[in-house]
């Protein structure tokens, strides 16, 4: 059954394209107003880390001076975070800096309850789909970008 | 209008690609695409993928990330030629709440045809904004295709193996306008996923609503990564195993006539980006086929975004 001026798979595709088209543009529209100038623009948003409840901020790192952990948080970090935050967690136009203060200075438990449920309704995903222990070890290099670049 | 042969029936390499289950020039082009794609335009980006080839989890994609995947699915047919269905999706990112998907879908018979069978849009919407017990997505999809349709990528109502026991000449001729709803609830703990889809599908024109299901669980082989950067690291296998099935339909509602599915499914997660997959399924009653081979591979391209808008003349 064809419609009288397309054919519905046709439709479809460019339904499915029209969608891509309509969310890429929304989005680099989106990060060029959060982020005109710079990748460290200090108008991203980084409440959600004073939202981590306090049972969750004083959770412990359980790799803490574990340096097999630090060299996998950035194994993790560069397959999973880098394509948004930058090899060096310097921010992009889609996803902020991770060297700022408001990261550095968080709890590892605010980071890990950041990373566990995402910031969903402003471009970052959950990710929760990684074993709580790479989490660990994600935030661990997290924190090591504060006092250097990369191990 | 009858099918296109199965090419490559005769020579050396045919018999190979055959062996892997490449029939038809159709599925060459469309592994060689794939293959194209993926060398001319590749920021890498590793995806930690579910085994699941029907279930799904809450996971969407990421946003700005397009991941091209190709699957195929061999099936045994009594009183019928065995076939190999495959499908090419494209599943895009829109937000982090929102993942579209294209389906295009197709099956080789032997000794029958190989036809194109379809297309398919899938919008998955997440519906709340953090993680909670159980994760709920709603799932919305509508299908184009006809009846020689055999991908399996859900079992509603009451889908029989006998509905394909026919000639793909025949099963052409049904077309069917398909809306299909899914609750997909989702939960990982301690590194076991658990995932249960209750589905509903409405054919367009006057047949009653129908049901089915999927549910799956999978863990990944370590839970913690190792320093190394390694194909073979346990953390890149995850292991799993799924069931589905029908549920009948508004009037007839159970497992009564439906047919059944239980398929352990493995994935390997390379650092390259690639992302590999199996699942034989095993009919679990006399209505379902006895025998389903599953096997995928996929790509995850991110930065999908950027490369389409700097197509369409954004700034960098």
């Amino acid at each position: 059954m064809t419609t009288g001026f397309m054919h519905p798979r046709f439709a479809m595709l460019g339904l499915f394209i029209a969608t891509c088209v309509f969310g890429s543009s929304a989005q680099l529209a989106s990060a060029r107003q959060d982020n005109p100038s710079s990748a460290n623009n200090p108008n991203w948003n980084y409440e959600e880390i004073k939202k981590a409840p306090e049972k969750a901020r004083l959770m412990r790192n359980p790799f803490e001076n574990d340096s097999d952990a630090l060299r996998a948080g950035g194994k993790l970090f560069e397959r999973n975070c880098a394509g948004c935050h930058g090899m060096k967690g310097e921010g992009r136009k889609k996803a902020p800096s991770l060297i700022r203060d408001e990261v550095q200075q968080a709890t590892p438990g605010a980071l890990f309850w950041v990373l566990t449920n995402g910031v969903v309704w402003h471009g970052m995903p959950v990710w929760s789909k990684l074993p709580e222990p790479q989490r660990w070890q994600i935030v661990m290099f997290l924190k090591s970008l504060g006092v250097s670049t990369r191990p | 209008m009858a099918g296109r042969r199965p090419v490559f029936s005769s020579a050396l390499f045919g018999a190979f690609l055959k062996r892997i289950g490449i029939q038809s020039l159709k599925q060459v082009c469309s592994v060689t695409s794939l293959i194209c794609f993926s060398l001319i335009f590749c920021p890498r980006s590793f995806a930690q993928e579910s085994p699941y080839i029907i279930t799904y989890d809450h996971y969407l994609e990421e946003p700005g990330s397009l991941e091209v995947e190709y699957f195929s699915t061999f099936g045994t047919q009594r009183a019928g030629n065995d076939f190999l269905a495959f499908w090419v999706e494209f599943e895009y990112g829109v937000k982090a709440w929102w993942t579209t998907e294209l389906y295009l879908d197709g099956q080789t018979t032997f000794g029958d045809s190989t036809v194109f069978t379809g297309a398919r849009w899938e919008n998955r919407f997440r519906l709340l904004q953090r993680e909670h017990f159980v994760n709920p997505v709603l799932y919305i999809e509508y299908e184009r295709k006809n009846g020689a349709d055999k991908i399996l990528k859900e079992v509603e109502g009451k889908d029989v193996e006998s509905d394909f026991a026919e000639s793909n000449a025949t099963l052409r001729q049904e077309h069917v306008n398909e809306l299909e709803c899914k609750l997909l609830l989702s939960k990982t703990y301690k590194g076991w996923n658990f995932a249960v889809n209750p589905l509903a599908a409405k054919n367009l024109s006057n047949n009653p609503w129908e049901f089915g299901y999927a549910a799956g669980a999978s863990r990944p082989l370590a839970l913690k990564a190792s320093p190394n950067r390694c194909a073979f690291c346990p953390e890149n296998f995850i292991a799993g195993a799924e069931i589905y099935g029908g549920l009948g339909d508004r009037y007839h509602l159970g497992l009564h006539d439906t047919s059944q599915y239980i398929a352990p499914a493995a994935a390997w997660n390379l650092p390259s980006g690639w992302t590999l997959r199996i699942s034989p399924g095993f009919g679990l009653n006399g209505n379902s086929h006895r025998f389903l081979l599953r096997w995928g591979i996929s790509r995850e391209f991110s930065g999908f975004n950027e490369m389409l808008g700097h197509f369409f003349g954004g700034r960098q």
